[in-house]
């Protein structure tokens, strides 16, 4: 029987399918507006081109923001358990997980069995979020691809308010204004994101081996800068951005 | 896991709270029809003392009032503006802002124009009491305010010098009253006053403890709608009479079964007053089969407890259980201002480690599963230290769960995010929704 993780976004909705604990398809689509539609769309896309019936489909678990959404689903659970369960699972070793969503940034400590001891999300701000590191890339005009490689150029240290995303905002024109080159302002925020986020880490206590899941992973700036500020190495996994949904999918096999 | 199923049952006092609520306010709202008069002040200021100026005076709290305010939410909001408009800081005391908003808008929460007392009678320990009446008064128009101060330290290391000090104000406000209304003092009402105050508080503390039984016979959503009285009028007499009453039924609760949820699976803890407009969040507790069982806020904001000779914490002897003669202004000022030095919720304001000893009782004594602290920017007071008392208690190794609010203004309240975290935190106490 096939197993389905539907990880429900703020931005992305991410689907992951397994089969005896191995992962048979995996894919992205957007959220927008019609985050079920979406979801369900992009499940049937995902079992045609793999040949599979949906009356094959043994269980579906859904989590992320919109999980409620998904009336198709069987059960769902919250991003913090799903993300906990698909690290414990994939990465054994990890006590401390990090998982920037768009939406919201999360900080969580497992105990040697994987259990969840604290957790903390990042309060009513959107300065710790993917999304704001989409604004910013928007805002200095650069492809979000390209936002992480350019801030590793810089060494610089600007200091830059990353209560508020509003105000942070205000300080990057106010950055380009003053002809601060691209690089250090890309690097600014990495530090400014990094530096909100860590403080979350803090609040929970961290342990290693820490993880970083959601998209934010991709960006090697934001890497360089959190072990900075937590001043420890961190693990990157191959599919950051999938892990609450295999989480979720590890439910639906169990 | 296995679900226990329990007998629950509506409170058969439930109706008797509320129609003495009613009637609190409605004599507040009429004192003037009948010659009497109205004063306004704090929920913990000293009312056995205007007690003594006649039957037929009648007090307005403060903190109370502001949170019924919080509960009709278009008009908190209004009251809110209002008070922005004219200046003053959002970051403020939420319940003093909706009170201010009140009187700026001259609109009562309960009909009718904003009821203008006769004087204030407040006291300081938290940083807003003695600003609070100091503006209510320039909004009024002047209206007379008297404050006491009572931050002379905690219980711990109260002596017969600090007693003096606030004694000697509380006779000073004795004569500030009489020349203000002109009234002669009754010794008698305020020795009256007093006594039902050491019993309804120690009473509440009592109705409290019997919360440690499983299941427990109260949850803590309830408990708001009883000690709520204790806030109005803890030396009202029948308010006194009416916790005694309660305290019979939640006994009775206790010997049949009777619990407050019907499937009390764990129990939990919060800190601090809950965001009034969304109470609903303890009904959503209810669904994974979480009850709370209260908090050091619903216990000891007006319950006076004591630490008793096997360690357990209760209510307080009262001093005409230990046989102390109350016979005298002073035997009755002194004994009230050591009474009200204990009060549990007096203790943090100078020290957080005093609160996270107090929490650490309830959790245990009460056999806490799992606390959820609410991050109250409405209350600088009672929030102060919130996160040291997290690592106390994380380091006790009680699951915690935080999130951010207002008891007394929604626009700081996010409801979505903090149901999404409810249930991460249910989870992570291994708890889904019950499917029965």
């Amino acid at each position: 029987m096939i197993s389905v993780g539907i990880d429900v976004g703020a931005k992305n909705i991410n689907i992951l399918l397994l089969k005896d604990g191995e992962i048979i398809a995996k894919n992205s689509t957007n959220s927008g507006f019609e985050a079920k539609e979406n979801a369900s769309n992009l499940l049937n896309k995902m079992l045609d081109e793999c040949n599979i019936d949906r009356s094959d489909i043994g269980f579906i678990t859904a989590t992320g923001s919109g999980r409620k959404d998904i009336d198709f689903a069987n059960k769902n659970v919250t991003d913090v358990t799903a993300v906990s369960k698909g690290v414990k699972f994939l990465y054994p070793e990890v006590r401390t997980i990090i998982d920037v969503g768009a939406e919201e940034g999360r900080g969580i400590r497992l105990d040697e069995q994987g259990k969840i001891v604290d957790f903390a999300v990042n309060e009513k701000c959107a300065a710790g979020s993917g999304a704001f590191v989409e604004s910013m890339s928007r805002a200095l005009e650069i492809p979000i691809t390209e936002f992480g490689p350019i801030s590793l150029e810089s060494t610089a240290k600007i200091p830059m308010n990353a209560q508020c995303a509003v105000f942070a905002e205000s300080e990057v024109v106010s950055l380009v204004h003053s002809s601060t080159e691209k690089k250090d302002i890309a690097k600014a925020i990495t530090d400014a994101i990094a530096s909100r986020i860590s403080s979350m880490v803090r609040k929970v206590g961290f342990e290693s081996q820490i993880i970083i899941a959601g998209g934010v992973a991709y960006n090697v700036g934001f890497i360089r800068s959190i072990q900075d500020y937590l001043e420890q190495d961190v693990v990157v996994p191959e599919m950051p951005e999938y892990l609450s949904a295999y989480g979720a999918a590890l439910y639906s096999e169990n | 896991m296995s679900i226990p199923k329990y007998k629950t049952a509506p409170l058969k006092t439930w109706g008797k709270a509320k129609e003495l609520r009613e009637k609190y306010y409605r004599n507040y709202l009429s004192a003037h029809d009948n010659g009497g008069l109205r004063w306004a002040g704090g929920a913990w200021s000293f009312g056995a003392i205007p007690a003594g100026l006649g039957r037929d005076v009648f007090p307005l709290t403060g903190e109370p009032y502001g949170a019924s305010i919080a509960f009709k939410k278009d008009f908190s909001l209004r009251c809110l503006e209002a008070v922005e408009k004219k200046g003053y800081a959002r970051d403020l005391c939420s319940y003093m802002r909706n009170y201010w908003g009140s009187i700026i808008l001259d609109e009562f929460a309960f009909g009718g124009k904003f009821p203008k007392p006769d004087f204030h009678f407040q006291d300081h320990i938290c940083c807003s009491h003695s600003k609070w009446y100091q503006v209510a008064s320039e909004l009024e128009g002047g209206v007379p305010s008297h404050s006491i101060d009572v931050s002379v330290g905690p219980y711990k290391d109260v002596s017969k010098e600090k007693i003096d000090y606030i004694v000697a104000q509380m006779h000073d406000s004795i004569d500030w009253l009489e020349k203000i209304t002109g009234r002669e003092y009754n010794d008698d009402l305020l020795i009256e006053a007093v006594k039902n105050e050491f019993r309804s508080t120690a009473k509440w503390a009592e109705i409290c403890t019997m919360n440690k039984a499983r299941p427990a016979p109260l949850d803590e959503k309830t408990m708001y709608s009883l000690y709520v009285l204790g806030t109005l009028a803890k030396h009202d007499g029948e308010f006194a009479d009416f916790y005694d009453e309660l305290a019979d039924e939640v006994q009775w609760r206790i010997d049949n079964g009777i619990a407050a949820i019907e499937h009390e699976v764990v129990r939990l803890m919060s800190d601090t007053q809950p965001p009034w407009g969304f109470l609903k969040i303890f009904r959503y507790l209810e669904k994974f089969g979480a009850v709370s069982i209260g908090s050091l806020y619903t216990f000891g904001l007006i319950g006076i407890f004591e630490d008793k000779p096997d360690g357990s914490w209760g209510p307080r002897e009262t001093p005409m259980q230990k046989g102390e003669k109350i016979e005298t202004r002073d035997q009755a000022l002194r004994a009230m201002a050591d009474w009200n030095l204990s009060k549990p919720e007096w203790q943090h304001f100078y020290s957080p480690h005093l609160k996270s000893e107090m929490m650490l009782k309830i959790a245990k004594e009460w056999h806490v599963d799992g606390v959820m602290l609410h991050y109250n920017r409405g209350c600088e007071g009672l929030t102060l230290g919130i996160a040291e008392n997290r690592l106390a208690l994380i380091e006790a190794g009680y699951p915690v769960m935080t999130y951010e609010g207002n008891m007394g203004d929604e626009r700081e309240f996010d409801e979505s995010q903090t149901m999404s975290r409810m249930e991460s935190f249910m989870e992570t106490l291994g708890l889904k929704e019950l499917a029965v």
